[in-house]
């Protein structure tokens, strides 16, 4: 190890000077393809809708105006608050941050149980948990869609076994598409939290366990506002994609757990093919992430000056 | 020691297991039901390979191959594309020293990660429809290539930061030029990185349907567009032969990349 | 006497024969300079790391640059090296300015703190790394590879990795890999620290020994001063990118230029004392208790007041009638070899003073009162 220890590496300046030609592509390739697509989107959802499916290029606020009012069935009525898609926006954030909660009940313990394996036995533990995670994510929805199913293998073990004696009707459900979505993106909450438990100072639990704590007070007051910084970023990695989730409402939910993945893509690939407001209802979704990531972005900066 | 162990709390390996429970029993099931003989997916009828014999020459099957032709390539040029493009982005934020747009550059290669999928897919579908881009394939590769860069990113960037510039140093100290220290000291050892990089990039892009979805052109599929519209019509025992081998073809993939992030760590040693 | 110490002559690239043909010198004999450094700034933003510092290196010289971390002597070494631009001022190699040359440029080589070993090379390959960039053939290098790693006994690992080495092992081939293309100058940056003592007290004498064998000019850079003054031809004290003195290793222990060099060279006391006097290197001073003093200084001018460096092992105790000092013991410390006795002045000053063990069966009890005599060199008045 000795020859590895990089010795403060005050300045890696190495390739001064090459930085723009080095970064030119990341630029063309992201800026071209994801930069201007977001900036070609914010101005569509202020254009007129075509029937077909397209814009024309009249500059109006009626996707957004769709979106929040209401004015009645010709729109000469005085607008009133819609409620439709708030609703559904609110359903979102509300499945995805139950989501969260249920992977980080789940995940906090299994990343600790993990974090303190010796070493051979943590890197199995660790592939464990993440071989699903590099399964497509559709096959991994189909089949949770096909065990939990009304005649999946899930009702009839639990049939056969006399621990119900009908069908869970899990299917179609709001708790399904939880499930789904803890399905699809545990390992997110498990590998933050599993780095910072990894460097958690075990002399700190004996300090307090010295100081007359007991195993779960050590938990509540030292373990759990030490390895926060964890924590968090586990709950936005789950969080965040789940709000714009398709796949698990799409195949796992019902017309009831309709949520803003599916919405959208109803405007573009579906029946309703309204593209100003699918562009608008992206806009109003991107905002909601953009601002919980900064939130988060802010509380890091700070703690870092703390 | 046994007295108080303050790694251990009681039922955390329970909720373990049940967490490994959860993420294999699905995966497992459908594995299962796939070597179903009967045409059922609800009754088991004895073993049989008949479902992958399906898979590869029922009357699906060259819908099925040319979807998955079109996954491989697509996988295989995004892959690359994403892993030369973040290679050269981490040697610019790891190796340049501070210069101006710094912070920028590296919001702007994390931004794919930021912006929600149905996001990116919606605008991608804008922009390709806007510039008079129907290209099928071509649109898919555009808009994975540019979703993989942060994913090739990643364990490029980590495996370089842990490479001491010293090494580059000594390279040049004996009069190695910086193109021959990068080529004949960095390169070689961010080697693990770089395959690891590409390795993600090319899950990422195998397993995308929703950006895929939005802007392939009429006609034609992914593997993952393919099975979810025969999934809307019913899951069919030949999805789960499908299925069962995309697992296997994934567990190969870990178990590969896995293998060289320890040939890596040797390295270190 | 110029030997081509490896049996080989570079067959191109940075070496220039006829520029050899000078006389290189014996064992520790100093005859011409081969890099000087010419009022060298280096600055990081608003921090100055190296304030005009200018020194000579002679050829067959071991020279070492000495300081507390953070007095620039890494950063000077990575100037000479080329790993850092200067900001003004010259590096001459034989006259030739390099500063503006990138280091793969410059007939100068390092061996790394932490060696650098190029870990997917294997120990051969790391030695020929430098001979190939210069073009040799693959034949040539490795016979001067392996030659250079006879020099460092090393020729049985040959196929290792740098992993599959101890720590004493991979300096070795850090230095057989730097020495290899016969560089004008070899630097070497704090290459013992990673090794434990044991091993660098054993390292140092072959160092120095493989420096007089090749006849290449070495720089050394340490916070150690025991290492600096048993490896050393010349020493550089440096403090705040400042050098402070530069001279031989007994040079700077018996006769520092100031306070800093006295301090952090050795132990010593220091005092402050009115000054009767100056004139040709000799000073007068009046002692605390109103003996008068006559000790060596380097300084010339009037001056009123000084501090009074007072070596702790060229102190001796003496009845109180005859002494320089009279102190009150307070403390003793048993050291092994020595016994350190501490004892404060009459206006409360604390003073250090060694004792031999064997000679210290005599020691004071705390709280009586204590005659010290100050042997020759034991005192040095210098700038308060």
């Amino acid at each position: 190890m000795a020859a590895m220890a990089p010795g403060g590496a005050s300045s890696s300046e190495i390739y001064k000077g090459n930085a723009p030609r080095l970064l030119l592509p990341t630029w063309v390739v992201i800026g071209v393809f994801l930069l201007v697509p977001v900036a070609l989107m914010a101005i569509y959802s202020f254009l007129t809708k075509e029937f077909r499916g397209g814009v024309i290029w009249e500059f109006t606020l009626a996707a957004y105006d769709q979106f929040f009012l209401d004015r009645g069935l010709f729109g000469d009525e005085p607008p009133s608050i819609e409620w439709t898609y708030i609703t559904i926006f609110w359903r979102s954030i509300w499945q995805a941050g139950l989501a969260t909660v249920l992977c980080l009940l789940i995940g906090f313990p299994t990343a600790w149980f993990i974090a303190t394996r010796d070493a051979r036995m943590r890197t199995v533990w660790l592939l464990v948990v993440t071989v699903p995670y590099w399964v497509n994510l559709l096959i991994r929805t189909v089949s949770m869609k096909f065990l939990i199913r009304d005649e999946g293998p899930l009702n009839a073990f639990l049939l056969w076994t006399g621990v119900i004696d009908q069908p869970l009707g899990l299917i179609n459900t709001n708790l399904a598409v939880q499930l789904g979505l803890f399905y699809s993106y545990l390992p997110f909450m498990v590998l933050p939290i599993y780095a910072a438990v990894e460097r958690y100072d075990f002399a700190l639990s004996e300090a307090a366990a010295d100081l007359y704590a007991d195993r779960w007070t050590i938990l509540r007051l030292v373990i759990l506002p030490v390895v926060k910084p964890g924590l968090v970023a586990g709950c936005i990695l789950v969080f965040v994609p789940s709000l714009g989730a398709f796949l698990a409402p799409d195949l796992l939910g019902g017309a009831k757990s309709f949520m803003i993945g599916s919405l959208i893509e109803e405007q573009f690939k579906g029946a309703a093919g309204n593209w100003p407001f699918g562009a608008a209802a992206a806009m109003i979704l991107m905002t909601i992430v953009m601002i919980v990531l900064l939130v988060y972005a802010r509380s890091q900066t700070r703690e870092a000056a703390a | 020691m046994r007295q108080l162990d303050l790694r251990r709390f009681p039922g955390f390996f329970a909720v373990t297991m049940l967490c490994v429970v959860v993420l294999y029993a699905p995966l497992m099931v459908v594995a299962v039901y796939s070597f179903n003989a009967s045409s059922s997916i609800t009754l088991w009828g004895g073993f049989s390979l008949d479902w992958y014999a399906d898979v590869f020459t029922g009357p699906e099957a060259p819908k099925f191959r040319v979807a998955a032709m079109n996954s491989l390539i697509i996988a295989v040029l995004a892959g690359c594309g994403a892993t030369i493009i973040a290679t050269a982005a981490a040697v610019a934020m790891h190796r340049a020293g501070r210069f101006r747009g710094k912070t920028a550059s590296f919001a702007l290669i994390n931004l794919p990660l930021m912006v929600p999928e149905v996001v990116t897919a919606v605008a991608s579908l804008i922009f390709f429809t806007a510039i008079g881009f129907s290209g099928g394939v071509g649109t898919i590769l555009l808009a994975h290539l540019t979703f993989c860069i942060p994913f090739a990113y990643l364990p490029i960037a980590a495996r370089m930061q842990s490479i001491p510039d010293a090494y580059e140093q000594a390279a040049m100290d004996l009069y190695a030029t910086p193109w021959e220290a990068f080529r004949l000291v960095l390169l070689p050892l961010m080697m693990p990185g770089i395959f690891s990089g590409f390795l993600l990039a090319f899950i990422i892009s195998l397993d995308d349907f929703l950006i895929t979805n939005f802007v392939k052109g009429a006609g034609v599929e992914t593997l993952p567009t393919a099975i979810f519209g025969a999934v809307k019509q019913g899951i069919k025992p030949n999805i789960m032969a499908i299925s069962t081998l995309m697992l296997g073809v994934s567990v190969v993939f870990v178990t590969l990349s896995w293998l060289i992030g320890r040939s890596g760590q040797r390295d270190k040693a | 006497m110029n030997v081509p110490l490896l049996g080989y002559e570079p067959i191109n690239g940075w070496y220039h024969p006829g520029k050899e043909k000078q006389f290189r010198g014996w064992f520790g004999i100093v005859t011409g300079t081969v890099i000087s450094i010419d009022r060298v700034v280096k600055s990081f933003g608003t921090f100055t790391a190296l304030h005009e510092v200018s020194l000579d290196i002679a050829d067959n010289e071991f020279f070492t640059l000495l300081g507390p971390s953070g007095c620039g002597k890494t950063t000077l070494l990575r100037c000479i090296a080329g790993f850092e631009p200067v900001s003004g001022g010259q590096i001459r190699l034989h006259g030739e300015d390099i500063a503006p040359l990138p280091p793969f440029k410059r007939p100068v080589n390092t061996v790394f703190q932490h060696y650098a070993l190029f870990p997917h090379m294997t120990v051969l390959e790391n030695v020929m790394f430098g001979l190939q960039r210069l073009g040799w053939s693959v034949v040539d290098a490795e016979g001067r590879a392996k030659q250079a790693l006879e020099l460092v006994h090393l020729s049985q690992f040959l196929k290792r990795r740098p992993g599959q080495l101890s720590g004493g092992q991979q300096q070795r081939v850090a230095l057989a890999r730097a020495l290899a293309p016969e560089p004008k100058v070899l630097l070497l940056d704090e290459p013992l620290s990673a090794l434990d003592l044991k091993l660098r007290q054993a390292v140092r004498m072959e160092l120095k020994q493989i420096q007089r064998e090749t006849g290449i000019a070495f720089v050394f850079v340490t916070h150690d001063q025991e290492e600096a003054l048993t490896m050393s031809d010349r020493i550089a004290v440096m403090s705040d990118g400042h050098v402070q003195q530069i001279g031989t290793p007994r040079e700077i222990y018996e006769a520092p230029a100031n306070r800093f060099v006295a301090d952090f060279i050795g132990e010593t006391n220091l005092i402050e004392v009115p000054v009767l006097g100056i004139e040709g290197g000799m000073a007068e001073v009046s002692l605390p208790g109103g003996r008068a003093l006559r000790c060596p200084t380097p300084l010339t001018g009037p001056v009123g007041q000084g501090v009074l460096s007072l070596r702790p092992e060229r102190i001796d105790l003496c009845a109180p009638g005859e002494a320089d000092l009279v102190v009150t013991a307070t403390d003793q410390v048993y050291l092994g070899t020595d016994i350190q006795l501490k004892a404060t002045l009459a206006g409360g000053q604390e003073l250090t003073i060694r004792l031999q063990n064997a000679l210290a069966t005599r020691l004071p009890e705390a709280g009586t009162q204590v005659g010290l005599k100050l042997e020759a060199g034991a005192a040095r008045l210098l700038a308060a």
